[in-house]
């Protein structure tokens, strides 16, 4: 890897406004034991992002750029929705194809980069809505899973197609009255986090991102056991409270109050994942 | 040749690297007699090839299985089945993305099921070589050949070459990457064959010796940076998001439009010296009767001006090797002097008719006739193109039925 990477070219940095800057002099790379207690003195996405304000995936996707124990050899994979509005403002390597194709995409940079580079850890994370990752993408993300491909796999599940002006998806709740849901939704959620482990991913979490911490350490399991072992999956609860009516302070209540019911926190960790974070507690990384 | 002062290398197969214009020119040629599936196998053992991923579909099934043998024997990289042919092309996207020079098959439905990821890939400007076996794509259901979907492709921001037989696509294929390769150039390549046709059938191919390959993929030398977390600049969403509603960003992205179509039109040098110009020429050169075709109907037009030759009429064909990027100037020459230009086709739609009419428009007084047509795995005898002929000129003749 470089770190000549993350540097703006020099004849652009007295053009640059601060933020991109903080960027590249704010960052925390090369370090493994880097997290969210760093982000008061880091920077990991810019302010005047594009996600709405308050929006609690701008929240997730902050605490998840802090945890990456390895930013500098990490690819993300993304896809259409509100999520891929925001890594242009981020600084790392990422990745937008199509809607729905990111755990393909992902297969195939994992599996080229770990033939190139054999000696070298590149982590490849996907990120990625409900509709992308549990509709449209369904296929792609299970299938990853089966052919046991070393990737880790991040939803952001807002229960609704956010970005297309609030559909109801897969996730969404049964009864919810969404745009092409007019009645209300006519089945249950789908339980992705249920799926994921009999599809055979080795570390899957189900949580809001209400406490970073947790985030962080979920975080860092699924990327060492995904490096090591296999797939592994992690479904966050980001709330569109545009799209539920609520105000944009309001995202962590909504959070903190699904805590408790159908998004209490539940984490599944296969045997030879359990070895990998057992190691890893060792070594303190985690 | 190497000599004894020049360093010797092999690639990650243990095949001597040589340069294009050696493997494809100089180096000496045996006789074998394969099919089509195996003549793309032999092409792909010849060239350096890191990955490639594969979905079942008739009549490319063999050419995929084929390249996993070579995987299994250490001549490709990385290989696997994806879970479906939008899958497939994902993959492949990815695996181009990280770096490695890739390759796969299609065919028919498949084509049409990947199809969002085309533009994506020419968008993506990643050097991906798609060996697309043609067949039917309409209900009802079809694995007969047909060249229909084609026509689909030809807008999509990459380059369309059109072989004729087993021996155009090996060559094809190994001038494929190293045009699509090429820093200017950059864009995916889809090489098309008549599927059953030449996949199936067998044929003597001119191979040379398989000890020797192409130069490996230098991912370093792209236009676009390699995501591989080696090389600056990286910062980058690739792509980026061109989605505020102002003008620059209007200009942003028809501007990357017109790149991706430039960057095809930059392959012409590349493309007239690795393929030995963009069209073939056969038959009289002063005949006023013109077949231009592509594909297995340029082989049939060429028994077709041997059995006119019998009647006392003149013809020649010209056959195009690439369709994007078109060989216009290629064709306007060819046609000077041309009274009649027939465009026999294996689709139903015409697609070639159009784009000759397109290209002759204002530059040939000639009359286009869009026949013969045949489609849904339907054969073209010569006797029908023959057939066409007469129409024209109100003859009988005895090779017609």
């Amino acid at each position: 890897m470089s770190y000549k990477i993350y540097e703006i070219n020099e004849e652009f940095l007295d053009v640059m406004p601060q933020e991109i800057k903080d960027l590249q002099f704010k960052a925390t790379w090369g370090n493994p034991k880097r997290g969210v207690m760093d982000l008061p003195y880091s920077k990991e996405l810019i302010e005047e992002h594009s996600l709405c304000a308050g929006c609690p995936e701008s929240m997730a996707l902050r605490y998840i750029l802090a945890s990456l124990p390895n930013p500098e050899d990490t690819i993300i994979v993304n896809s259409t929705g509100c999520t891929s509005l925001v890594f242009p403002h981020i600084a790392l390597h990422t990745v937008h194809s199509l809607f729905g194709n990111q755990n393909a995409v992902a297969s195939g940079i994992k599996r080229v980069l770990e033939w190139r580079f054999p000696d070298k850890v590149k982590d490849v994370v996907v990120l990625a809505g409900d509709g992308a990752t549990v509709d449209i993408g369904l296929d792609c993300t299970l299938q990853s899973f089966f052919r046991q491909e070393k990737i880790t796999t991040i939803c952001f599940d807002n229960e609704v197609y956010a970005n297309t002006g609030g559909q109801e998806s897969g996730l969404t709740v049964k009864g919810h009255v969404f745009k092409m849901a007019p009645k209300g939704k006519q089945w249950d959620k789908v339980p992705m986090w249920q799926l994921a482990i009999d599809s055979g991913c080795h570390y899957v979490a189900r949580l809001t991102v209400s406490s970073p911490k947790r985030v962080e350490t979920v975080i860092k399991k699924a990327i060492y056991v995904a490096r090591e072992v296999g797939p592994t999956y992690v479904h966050l609860y980001t709330p569109c409270i545009l799209e539920i009516g609520l105000n944009s302070d309001d995202g962590l209540d909504e959070m903190r109050q699904r805590d408790k019911e159908r998004f209490a926190f539940f984490e599944y960790v296969s045997e030879p994942a359990k070895e990998v974070i057992e190691r890893k507690k060792e070594e303190g990384l985690l | 040749m190497q000599t004894s002062t020049e360093t010797v290398i092999y690639n990650r197969a243990g095949q001597r690297v040589v340069s294009p214009d050696y493997l494809l020119f100089e180096a000496p040629r045996t006789k074998h007699f394969m099919t089509g599936s195996e003549a793309v196998k032999e092409a792909v053992k010849r060239a350096s090839v890191d990955a490639s991923v594969s979905y079942p579909i008739t009549p490319q099934s063999e050419a995929a299985h084929l390249i996993g043998e070579l995987w299994v024997e250490g001549y490709v990289g990385v290989y696997f089945r994806g879970e479906s042919e939008f899958g497939v092309m994902s993959e492949i996207a990815g695996c181009a993305m990280a770096g490695a020079r890739t390759i796969t098959t299609t065919s028919g439905p498949g084509t049409l099921r990947a199809f969002e990821n085309f533009p994506m890939w020419a968008g993506t400007r990643i050097p991906v070589q798609l060996v697309l076996m043609a067949r039917g794509v309409n209900s009802p259901l079809s694995i007969q050949p047909d060249n229909l979907e084609v026509g689909f492709l030809l807008d999509t921001g990459c380059m369309i070459w059109y072989a004729e037989n087993a021996q155009d696509l090996f060559d094809m294929i190994l001038a494929g990457f190293v045009v699509a390769e090429q820093p200017d150039v950059h864009v995916p390549v889809i090489t098309v064959v008549d599927g059953f046709f030449v996949s199936h059938t067998r044929e003597a191919v001119m191979l040379p010796p398989d000890d020797i390959a192409l130069p490996p993929y230098n991912p370093y030398k792209a236009p676009m940076p390699v995501i591989d977390a080696e090389v600056p600049p990286g910062r980058f969403l690739r792509d980026p998001f061109v989605m505020k509603s102002n003008y620059i960003s209007y200009a942003t992205h028809a501007s990357w439009q017109w790149e991706v179509r430039s960057a095809i039109e930059r392959s012409r040098p590349y493309a007239k010296h690795y393929l030995r110009g963009l069209v073939e020429e056969f038959g009289d050169p002063s005949a006023e009767l013109v077949f231009v075709a592509c594909g297995t109907a340029a082989a049939q037009s060429k028994e077709a001006v041997r059995l006119l030759e019998e009647e006392g009429i003149k013809a020649r064909v010209i056959k195009l090797k690439t369709i994007r990027p078109f060989p216009i100037e290629e064709l306007r020459q060819a046609v000077k002097g041309a009274k009649y230009i027939f465009v026999p086709e294996f689709n139903v739609v015409g697609w070639l008719e159009r784009e000759v009419r397109r290209y002759l428009y204002g530059h040939s007084d000639a009359e286009v006739i869009g026949a013969p047509r045949v489609a849904g795995g339907m054969t073209m005898p010569a006797e029908v193109i023959v057939k066409e002929v007469l129409k024209l000129t109100g003859k009988e003749v005895k090779h017609v039925i």
